[in-house]
């Protein structure tokens, strides 16, 4: 569905350079789920841009939804549907109206963008909301009504940045359901940018990490995990004084990795936390050190960002 | 055929927003109105000396100036729409850029024309006259003259995205060239240097022209240079319009 190779985009400003994408290779396949994983400024949105015609790339060649993005940015356009983070309606129009002129662009007819407007808004959860106005519609149903007017034309693949960000978690859940609807019912292709880890592993089914423009990883969520190789290994000591000798029986214990003391705690990393778990406790009490708390936790997105990138995801502000 | 759908997509949906909320309709309409009621009368006793009938000089310098700013501040509108997104979703629409300009453009274009013909029939009681041909035609001039401003406003609204950067530039356009186009009195009136200072103003030519016009001279050398270069200024406002808005990174 998207086939792209050495996608890049340099924007020049009055201060010189600057390589927004720098070259990245794409493909997805038609209907995956593929998160595309970034921190705000990794250029997730300056990608998605040049994939839905919005910005000339710089270098790199690719198809879109089966049309050259170059040569046939109009025919990338009829097959695609594009969700912006900004939003796509006006807070003083009525949203069947903004819908239906949507609609109207795209060429269909009224009776069709009237007819396919409602039927959105029915799966959308957006009934009864017609007539109202956009600035009075709450944060989650204006974001549904971008969905909606995203998918009007009945796309093949549909682009959707940051959809979630800035919405109630119980908003979040619910859009989740419906993203996943759009493959599960309806065969759409989704391609959606995310600088939330869970969003990421719980919608998709492929992931893209991009980094200071470049794509650091890829794979499926579980794959990519399985790069940070084993468990999250963490005890609190109850005496932080004995710290360099619970490190060093952490380091004795067989499989353990990159043990470190920090504070008053120690953290490794093992193969099977929950096995190696009574080994580490057994020891630790034949040395006589005390604990006060021990945890175990399998690896998440959190931690292979951390191990490709250097830093948390968390530590950047949010959008 | 589909350019003139897609056109007039965006026209009826961007009159039916501006027809929702009149304000600034009724804003940009009563200026010159309370123009010709609270000024106009100051220039029935000076007559004389502006070469002419006094309302025949004073409403189609209004007329110009409502196409003039009435058109240019249409940018602002286009900045709450870019930050809405409605521009960048209607971008990823198969429909082509020019017809998103010109919905838009034309859609002020029609609220001009309305405007101008009703400051027309306020004057008429205050003593305006003029031939019916030369309402029309005037009718026709501020309409163009709307086009023009209007297409150079929402191309700049759409490089500078910010109401903070395009009030200082429309402003510092707009008032050197009301004060140099002779809209308010006539430049005939300015000492020499000023008025060769107003030959640059391609607006001081469309002011003339409008007078011309609507004093039923058609084929005298003020009215054709009005009109040329009141059809100069659209040709130049579509050209930029049209480029800005195809531009891909806009």
């Amino acid at each position: 569905m998207i086939q792209a190779s050495g996608l890049a985009r340099t924007f020049r400003s009055r201060r010189g350079t600057v390589e927004a994408v720098k070259g990245v290779d794409i493909s997805v396949a038609e209907g995956e789920i593929v998160g595309f994983l970034g921190p705000n400024g990794a250029g997730k949105t300056t990608t998605l841009r040049m994939l839905t015609t919005l910005l000339d790339p710089t270098a790199g060649t690719a198809t879109v939804a089966g049309c050259d993005l170059r040569s046939d940015p109009v025919g990338v356009r009829r097959r695609i549907g594009y969700v912006a983070q900004s939003g796509a309606t006006l807070p003083e129009a009525r949203a069947g109206e903004e819908i239906v002129d949507h609609a109207l662009l795209y060429g269909l007819s009224r009776e069709q963008a009237t007819r396919r407007g409602h039927e959105l808004f029915e799966q959308l959860d957006l009934e009864g909301l017609w007539d109202r106005q956009c600035r009075s519609m709450s944060g989650g149903q204006r974001r549904r009504l971008d969905i909606a007017m995203g998918l009007v034309h009945q796309p093949l693949l549909v682009f959707l940045d940051e959809p979630t960000t800035g919405l109630d978690p119980q908003s979040r859940a619910n859009l989740w359901e419906h993203i996943r609807g759009l493959r599960d019912r309806l065969g759409t292709t989704v391609f959606l940018t995310t600088h939330y880890l869970d969003e990421a592993d719980a919608l998709s089914d492929r992931l893209m990490v991009i980094d200071h423009g470049t794509i650091v990883a890829a794979g499926t969520p579980a794959e990519l995990k399985r790069q940070v190789s084993g468990d999250a290994v963490s005890v609190v000591l109850a005496d932080p004084a004995r710290i360099e000798d619970a490190v060093r029986v952490a380091k004795e214990l067989s499989g353990s990795e990159g043990a470190v003391g920090d504070g008053d705690t120690v953290r490794l990393r093992v193969e099977d936390g929950g096995a190696a778990l009574p080994a580490l406790l057994r020891r630790l009490d034949a040395d006589s050190i005390a604990l006060s708390s021990v945890e175990v936790r399998k690896p998440s997105l959190d931690d292979v960002f951390l191990s490709l990138t250097g830093r948390s995801l968390r530590d950047e502000p949010a959008a | 055929m589909t350019f003139f759908r897609e056109s007039y997509i965006v026209f009826s949906r961007a009159m039916r927003l501006s027809l929702r909320n009149p304000t600034w309709i009724v804003i940009g309409l009563s200026q010159p109105i309370l123009y010709v009621v609270l000024f106009g009368p100051l220039l029935e006793k000076i007559g004389g000396q502006l070469g002419g009938d006094p309302w025949q000089v004073f409403v189609p310098g209004m007329l110009v100036q409502l196409g003039m700013f009435g058109a240019m501040f249409v940018g602002f509108g286009l900045v709450a729409e870019y930050r809405a997104g409605v521009i960048e979703a209607m971008r990823v629409t198969p429909a082509s850029r020019t017809a998103l300009l010109l919905g838009r453009v034309m859609r002020d274009v029609v609220v001009l024309v309305v405007q101008a013909l009703l400051l027309v029939l306020v004057s008429i009681p205050f003593g305006f006259r003029a031939p019916v041909g030369g309402v029309l035609l005037g009718l026709l001039l501020v309409g163009l003259l709307g086009a023009a401003f209007a297409s150079l406003s929402y191309a700049a609204a759409l490089v500078l995205k910010s109401e903070d950067a395009l009030a200082p530039l429309l402003n510092g356009l707009a008032i050197p060239m009301l004060l140099l186009s002779g809209i308010m009195l006539p430049m005939s009136l300015a000492p020499g240097w000023l008025q060769r200072v107003s030959d640059i103003n391609p607006l001081k030519h469309v002011v003339e022209g409008a007078r011309a016009i609507f004093r039923g001279d058609f084929a005298t050398s003020a009215s054709i240079w009005g009109l040329a270069w009141t059809v100069i200024l659209v040709a130049v406002g579509t050209f930029v319009g049209t480029r800005i808005f195809r531009r891909e990174s806009a």
